[in-house]
């Protein structure tokens, strides 16, 4: 293992970052305030608990899950898209590195942001709501395996696309309906028996319960499946990766 | 000793279909300097890439100081440096940090003093805190070769290095390929001046078509497609030549008053001496006296035009 190419890729990564801190730390502070202030008060004035739980507390789950989710795919896919586009991905490909190094340096790296998205927005949450975190531990494990498996796929996706319309294609038009609809702002118990089934066929329903499970102690699917679930999707992401890096897939001509 | 780069019949198949290397094969000694020379398109850049790791093989072997870019890429890769034909460059980026990162990227260990020194060979140390955006195009084309030096290759490439560059850098660039020559390092270099594979390599390597269509010492290149020529000015030109002068095959010069004996550099006897001779005794009385050696540009010019393989 090359630790120290590694080590020099999530530097690299986290230097982009780090440039733009402020704007980093103040875009998921504001719109955090603002799902507060529009789900908390305008929803949350009419529906008071969900499950003995205030519903502003109840989104605060959700919440973390949507940013983390859309920051991990948007910034893995970026720092791999990057390079491609403006040709600097010579480096990486003639460099004595192999695929699962320069996987860890750039999934970790965005892992790496959109963990500190979620915690900014665990942090300004608790500023407007009374937070209790009943499995701080799990609360963790589900928290990183997520930026993990996310920044994955962001990963793919941005080794896949050929501009910068496809870079913003799946994450518009699949994780954002999938999270929406994934139980982010509401129990999955709250619709009709036939959508609860539908519903179940959203992976990210299992990782929304997962979390929500990790703080209030209640989940829409049992948490086994939940690990299941996070665990099986970052394998698959795992195995598409390294079959990308053999055969060469959109990197080596 | 074995070469640092050895190339066997190497093949590139485009996935459009377009066959870019046809079977090159290549040896390349430890400390020369390999000019490679070719129209556009030819494959310069492809063989590069290929021997880089940026491009999958067809077909064929490389060994990088005996280790096969393929099996043992780890040992072949920390071997070389590329600086590539295209400037890409993170314009964001500190120059150091940009460079630092690449010593990093082939997992040689911090080094912040080999680093500076790099720099400032490369007249970059008062660059070294402005992002890659700020700087001029020449100033680009330093990083880069100062990225591939981070990691101290064996074995350098650099493709086109002073195309689009003016006559100072280009200067400059002959300098460090020189310096860079002296401490060991292998040098292959791809360029369109003739003038430049004529002023600073070693050998020169002539690719047309994806197939290597020569390789041969400079010096020897040029001794054995190398014909010389004296134009001789003459105070005045007769309309016709007297019958004595006619076995030296003079041809008529650029003006009226001068005209052209070719002779072969390598033959044993120049008939010089025979020619001035003659032209005394045929009462013509020389002005002035010039000669000019054929450039690698017209053997260039004559190989790339012949028939293709
Ligand atoms: N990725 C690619 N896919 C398909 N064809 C390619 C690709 N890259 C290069 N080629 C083709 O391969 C041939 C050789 O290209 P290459 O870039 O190696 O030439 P070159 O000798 O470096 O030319 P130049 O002097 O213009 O840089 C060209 O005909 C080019 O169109
Ligand atoms: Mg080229």
């Amino acid at each position: 293992m090359n630790w120290t190419a590694i080590a020099a890729i999530y530097r690299f990564e986290m230097a982009r970052f780090f440039r733009t801190l402020m704007q980093s730390f103040l875009s998921p502070v504001l719109s955090t305030s603002l799902y507060f202030v529009v789900f908390g008060a305008a929803i949350g004035s009419r529906i008071d608990e969900v499950e003995g739980v205030s519903y502003g507390a109840f989104i605060v789950p959700g919440l973390i899950m949507l940013s983390v989710m859309t920051q991990a795919i948007s910034n893995a896919s970026f720092g791999i898209y990057f390079p491609k586009f403006i040709g600097t991905v010579y480096e990486l490909l003639s460099a004595p590195i192999n695929f699962l190094e320069i996987t860890l340096g750039y999934v970790g790296a965005a892992a790496t942001k959109a963990l500190f998205i979620g915690v900014v927005i665990l942090g300004t949450s608790s500023l407007f709501v009374d937070l209790i975190i009943a499995h701080p531990g799990a609360m963790l494990a589900f928290l990183v395996l997520t930026c993990l498996s996310f920044a994955l796929l962001g990963f793919i996706i941005g080794i896949w696309a050929s501009n910068f319309e496809q870079l913003q294609l799946v994450p518009m038009m699949v994780i954002t309906p999938l999270v929406f609809l994934g139980g982010s702002f509401y129990s999955i118990s709250m619709l009709p028996p036939f959508w609860q089934n539908v519903t179940l066929f959203n992976p990210v329903v299992y990782l929304i319960s997962g979390f929500r499970w990790s703080f209030f102690g209640m989940a829409d699917v049992p948490v086994g499946m939940s690990l299941l679930a996070i665990g099986g999707f970052t394998l698959g992401c795992v195995a598409v990766i390294a079959w990308i890096f053999k055969t060469g897939w959109r990197i080596r001509s | 000793m074995a070469p640092i780069l050895e190339i066997r019949d190497l093949r590139k198949v485009y996935d459009g279909g377009f066959e870019a290397l046809r079977g090159v094969t290549l040896d390349v000694e430890e400390g020369e300097i390999l000019a490679l020379l070719g129209p556009n398109g030819a494959g310069k850049t492809t063989l590069i890439s290929t021997v880089c790791g940026i491009t999958r093989p067809s077909g064929g072997a490389v060994r990088v100081g005996g280790h096969d870019i393929g099996t043992s890429f780890r040992a072949a890769r920390s071997l070389i440096g590329l600086v590539p034909q295209d400037i890409a460059l993170e314009p964001f980026e500190k120059v150091w940090n940009s460079v630092r990162f690449s010593r990093g990227l082939f997992g040689k260990a911090r080094d912040d003093a080999r680093i500076e020194d790099i720099l400032r060979k490369l007249s970059l140390w008062d660059k070294r805190d402005a992002q890659i955006k700020e700087l001029s195009g020449g100033m680009k084309r330093r990083v880069l070769i100062a990225k591939a030096l981070a990691h101290d290759p064996r074995l350098l490439f650099l493709d086109e290095p002073t195309a689009g560059v003016d006559v100072e850098l280009r200067k400059d660039m002959w300098d460090i390929v020189a310096e860079l020559k002296a401490s060991g390092v292998t040098i292959i270099l791809t360029t369109h001046y003739i003038e430049e594979a004529e002023a600073i390599a070693d050998r020169v390597g002539v690719i047309n078509g994806g197939a290597l269509m020569l390789v041969e010492k400079k010096a020897r290149l040029m001794a054995r497609m190398g014909q010389k020529q004296i134009e001789l000015q003459l105070a005045d030109r007769p309309d016709t030549l007297p019958e004595a002068l006619a076995h030296h095959r003079l041809e008529p010069g650029p003006t009226p008053d001068t005209l052209i004996y070719t002779y072969d550099t390598k033959a044993e006897r120049t008939g010089i001496r025979t020619l001035l001779n003659d032209l005394d005794a045929a009462g013509l009385v020389l002005r002035d006296v010039q000669t000019r050696q054929s450039s690698l540009e017209d053997i260039f010019v004559d190989l790339v035009k012949g028939p293709q393989p």
